[in-house]
């Protein structure tokens, strides 16, 4: 084979350019393994063409070997690190999963017990509210106690006993009289309730000539519950006396049903 | 090293011999996709993609389907011209100098203290204008002979005669 021809006809500039067949190629490639003359000779001609192309690059270019580095690297490192990784994402995952389970049953516990809670209070308040009404009426009971209390100890008030009369001797009642403040508390715990229909009268009277004048009825005679009466009366009264009459009272006293009657011991 | 030792090694993910392959050949594949693209942003990525897309495919090279040099500048060669037909590059690229590798080198002020690149400066400001074609077709685009010669409207033949005498001009003055 004549190598010198064979190099002279151009072919191994092709062959670096990469423009020929594969076969062709290969068959250059056996020839270099050949005849190393041939070799060089490529080995020449791809010199040339590297410090040419290269020429033309541009000078001032920022580039290294550096930056290809840490991608062909980091790339290796990353596939390692997703395999390495996989059971670590799982197992965040399921503590992920059972973390936020378990929140979630904790608050709706919490709403549960929040609940339970409201309804105590709510009970709470409602006894509160008991209570109060219980002391409110228990304050109210002291305080007429102890009105009552200074109305006995009164040393300008007039006890006046109205006793029972005729058929009624059972009946009994007491008028404090308050000259100064020109009331009558009328305590009427012993007379019977009054029957259906009737209430019970209070009279002021003068016993010469006898005039009796109405102080007026007693309508929640039933239903107070300490039977004690608060009347005003600025009469000159000499007598009390008390009547059940139709509801509504009378102008005058029916005296068949004068169930009590006192006089004041001394006129001031 | 042996260049085949140094590819071997490369082949099996030495990273080392990479880099030396990488200081070899960069500059000369930066300066094909360069001329190919005109944009020295661009041309810088796409150089490294190129390296890297070889490294990841570095198992696909065989000795016996030609050099390693002309396995990456086919790499780099498609890379380019695969970015110059992306509709991006297009729109930002409208008015692509048509001037040949030579007009880089004519009008680039900034060579260096690269003793190689200013005599190649000189040598292709005194390369007849049938060289710079051919070269540019067959190295820096990827022409094969016969696109070439259609392109240049010459035989086959002679487009093979022609660039063994330019090549052997240019090594003349390289000395190599």
């Amino acid at each position: 084979m004549d190598i010198k021809a064979y190099i002279a006809s151009g072919i191994l500039e092709l062959y670096v350019a990469g423009t020929l067949s594969e076969k062709e190629s290969q068959e250059v490639f056996a020839l270099t393994q050949q005849y190393p003359e041939i070799l060089e000779e490529v080995k020449s001609i791809e010199a040339s063409i590297v410090k040419l192309t290269a020429s033309v690059a541009p000078k001032d270019a920022k580039h290294s070997f550096n930056t290809i580095k840490t991608q062909i690297t980091s790339a290796e490192n990353d596939t390692k690190v997703i395999t390495m990784d996989k059971p670590k994402t799982n197992w965040f995952t399921y503590v992920g999963w059972a973390a936020s389970l378990i929140l979630a049953a904790g608050l709706l516990w919490m709403v549960n017990e929040n609940n339970i809670l409201k309804q105590q209070i709510e009970v709470v308040e409602t006894d509160k509210e008991f209570l109060e009404t219980q002391i409110e009426n228990a304050n109210n009971s002291l305080a007429e106690a102890e009105k009552l209390v200074d109305i006995l100890r009164d040393r300008n008030i007039v006890e006046v006993p109205l006793d029972g009369q005729g058929d009624f001797a059972n009946a009994y009642a007491k008028v404090y009289w308050d000259q100064n403040s020109n009331s009558i508390y009328l305590d009427a715990k012993d007379l019977p309730e009054a029957p259906e229909g009737k209430v019970y009268q209070v009279w002021s009277l003068t016993l010469n000539p006898l005039t009796p004048t109405s102080l007026g009825t007693i309508d929640d005679f039933n239903t107070d519950t300490n039977k004690i009466f608060t009347i005003t009366n600025a009469n000159a009264s000499e007598a009390f006396g008390i009547t059940l009459e139709p509801a509504g009272g009378s102008e005058t006293p029916t005296m068949e049903q004068l169930y009590t009657l006192g006089v004041v011991a001394s006129t001031p | 090293m042996q260049l085949e030792q140094l590819v071997s090694k490369f082949q099996q993910k030495d990273v080392k011999a990479f880099e030396m392959l990488y200081n070899m050949y960069s500059e000369s594949m930066h300066g094909v996709i360069y001329n190919i693209v005109r944009d020295k942003e661009i041309a810088e990525e796409i150089m490294q993609d190129v390296f890297i897309k070889a490294w990841h495919k570095s198992d696909t090279y065989s000795a016996k389907k030609g050099r390693f040099f002309t396995w990456i500048l086919n790499i780099a060669r498609n890379a380019a011209i695969d970015k110059t037909r992306s509709k991006n590059f297009k729109n930002a690229n409208k008015n692509l100098n048509a001037d040949f590798f030579v007009g880089i080198l004519e009008h680039s002020d900034n060579l260096d203290k690269q003793t190689d690149a200013i005599g190649i400066k000189k040598f292709v400001t005194k390369l007849a204008e049938k060289c710079k074609e051919v070269i540019e077709l067959l190295y820096f685009k990827g022409y094969t002979q016969k696109e070439a010669s259609e392109t240049l409207e010459m035989p086959i033949g002679t487009i093979k005669t022609r660039n063994r005498n330019c090549i052997n001009e240019l090594r003349a003055m390289l000395d190599v």
